[in-house]
């Protein structure tokens, strides 16, 4: 093509697209900004937030219980007395729920022990403390489980060889880790029985690794958040003193 | 100038990239050029203050953005202010006004459109229905079929702004909500295969409505290593005649956007700025109608 024959062309493309006159697009430039405080907030915008903010940090203030001690996570070899008054606290508030819409009583909680994000300082408990300790929205489910499920269980936890908080659970083990005894509510662990195990949403869905709740014979989801759970025992108790028993222990 | 002499100049410099193909199309005798900022979030999950402590301290918060916001919206009116999606969930915020702060906050920094977040489900369909009068901004959803839902009627499928002459189309994605979200809390809402709904999203926006730009703002995930699930990478490289996906989902952290090829070799930018509100995405894109400047195809500067 001749210059001439092209430039023609070009006069013919112009006449065609004279009309909407488009810019065609000749460069794009990308960046990313971070929010700094070297950026000034925007005055409006905060005073607009404030009365919220101040609505919730009222609400989540509001003393509830008192801690008799410091309680952590890590106070204890197989339970620990946070751990113990958390799967504790599921299973005396969610069980109600359970009862009342099944008819059926919860036989054992199991939460993970990575799932305690804060330890219970001695002093005022709050709502804000519930949040500390559970900042997940995860909900308590309860999951039918037969016993060789209810084995495979057991066996995740003697193998972890970590102080998951289980409640209504009994668990002894020798210096190898082989069961001793092994005890649900009090009970020998039977093959023809159907044990409902209240858990999170997060480890029912194979959190943690636990893989043992699927397949299974039902499930039953309360909408009852764990952090819920948890405040609402606060509410109910003045003084709180949870201690590490003898639920899960290695006799040596 | 020669041709060669075009080629040669559009791939100086390492940083530079050719769009290609949208040159010869469109010459006006008077050179004009138009900016169009694209801003973009995503994942903001609530995050209304500024971090106090951790490794994301003193950074983020709603008040320090709007003023960053307002700034960028001074120097070029012809902004745009996009949300890919998880606008709620993660801190009480959520948890005490289910949501109602969030969407007036993004009201008042004057979002244009947002998408929906697998976590926007977290109350419930009818939990984010009835939050919908605290937002002045426009859903846009082309995936999700709420037909047989409370929320019929109040997404689109897709947006046209017009800035300066410029005609910008967003349409939006939704990531698959079964095995992530219960279906009671969905209910209804039917999820449609998002390379499908793109290619006709790209081919009404950009053939049909004669849109300049094509942006789809997507919760899909950026990428998914080992997986055939859909992602903005994979969808950027399965469709055409789109622009820029912003993305969302993933919370992924990128250092800058990036270029991928799409199924006609053409450029297409996929981005996402992490999570939490710490950063903000801004895209310009110039359009001119100086000929000598056109003629080089498209340069991207990432």
């Amino acid at each position: 093509m001749r210059f001439t024959h092209f430039l023609f062309l070009l006069y013919f493309l112009i006449f065609l697209n004279c009309k909407n006159e488009k810019q065609p697009l000749v460069k794009i430039e990308g960046q990313q900004i971070t929010v700094t405080d070297s950026l000034t907030p925007k005055e409006e915008i905060e005073n607009f937030i404030k009365p919220f903010r101040d609505n919730i940090q009222k609400d989540l203030d509001s003393v509830l219980a008192y801690s008799a001690e410091n309680y952590s996570k890590t106070d204890g070899e197989l339970n620990t007395a946070l751990g113990n008054f958390m799967a504790d606290a599921v299973f005396s508030e969610a069980n109600p729920i359970f009862k009342r819409r099944t008819g059926k009583d919860i036989d054992l909680v199991l939460l993970n022990h990575g799932g305690i994000r804060a330890t219970l300082n001695k002093g005022d408990v709050s709502k804000r403390t519930a949040f500390q300790l559970m900042p997940f929205e995860n909900k308590i489910v309860v999951i039918a489980l037969k016993k060789p499920q209810i084995d495979d269980l057991i066996d995740y936890l003697l193998k972890s060889k970590r102080a998951h908080p289980i409640s209504k659970l009994k668990l002894s083990v020798d210096k190898d880790f082989n069961i001793v005894e092994a005890k649900i509510k009090g009970e020998q662990i039977k093959q023809s029985k159907t044990y409902h195990v209240a858990t999170s949403d997060y480890l029912y869905n194979g959190g943690d690794n636990m893989s043992f709740f699927k397949p299974n014979d039902s499930v039953y989801r309360l909408d009852y958040k764990i952090r819920n759970a948890l405040i609402d025992k606060f509410i109910k108790l003045d003084t709180l003193k949870p201690v590490i028993d003898d639920r899960f222990i290695q006799i040596k | 100038m020669k041709r060669r002499d075009f080629i040669q100049q559009a791939s100086a410099g390492t940083a530079l990239v050719t769009l290609g193909s949208l040159g010869l199309q469109s010459f006006t005798s008077i050179a004009n050029t138009t900016k169009i900022t694209i801003l973009h979030t995503n994942d903001v999950h609530s995050h209304i203050d500024t971090f106090k402590e951790g490794r994301n301290a003193n950074k983020g918060g709603v008040a320090r953005r709007a003023s960053l916001i307002d700034s960028i919206r001074k120097e070029n009116p012809n902004t745009l202010l996009l949300d890919a999606g998880d606008i709620f969930q993660g801190t009480p915020y959520f948890n005490y006004y289910g949501g109602e702060l969030e969407f007036k906050l993004m009201s008042k920094l004057k979002y244009d459109a947002a998408t929906i977040g697998n976590h926007d489900f977290d109350n419930g369909i009818d939990g984010l229905f009835a939050q919908l009068p605290h937002a002045k901004f426009q859903f846009i959803s082309a995936n999700y079929d709420f037909s047989n839902t409370i929320m019929d009627t109040h997404t689109k499928p897709y947006q046209i702004f017009k800035k300066n002459g410029i005609k910008i189309g967003v349409f939006g994605l939704g990531i698959e909500l079964n095995g992530l979200v219960a279906p009671k809390m969905f209910k209804e809402t039917k999820y449609l295969n998002p390379v499908e709904i793109s290619q006709d999203m790209s081919r009404i926006l950009k053939i049909e409505k004669k849109c300049d730009l094509v942006i789809c703002l997507s919760h899909l995930g950026y990428h998914y290593k080992n997986s055939d699930k859909i992602s903005d990478l994979s969808l950027a490289k399965a469709t055409k005649d789109i622009d820029l996906i912003i993305g969302g989902h993933t919370h992924t952290f990128l250092p800058k956007p990036t270029i991928v090829k799409n199924s006609e070799n053409k450029n297409v930018l996929v981005n996402q700025v992490g999570c939490y509100g710490i950063n903000l995405g801004k895209i310009d894109f110039y359009f001119d109608s100086d000929k000598n400047k056109s003629a080089n195809g498209t340069s991207i500067i990432v």
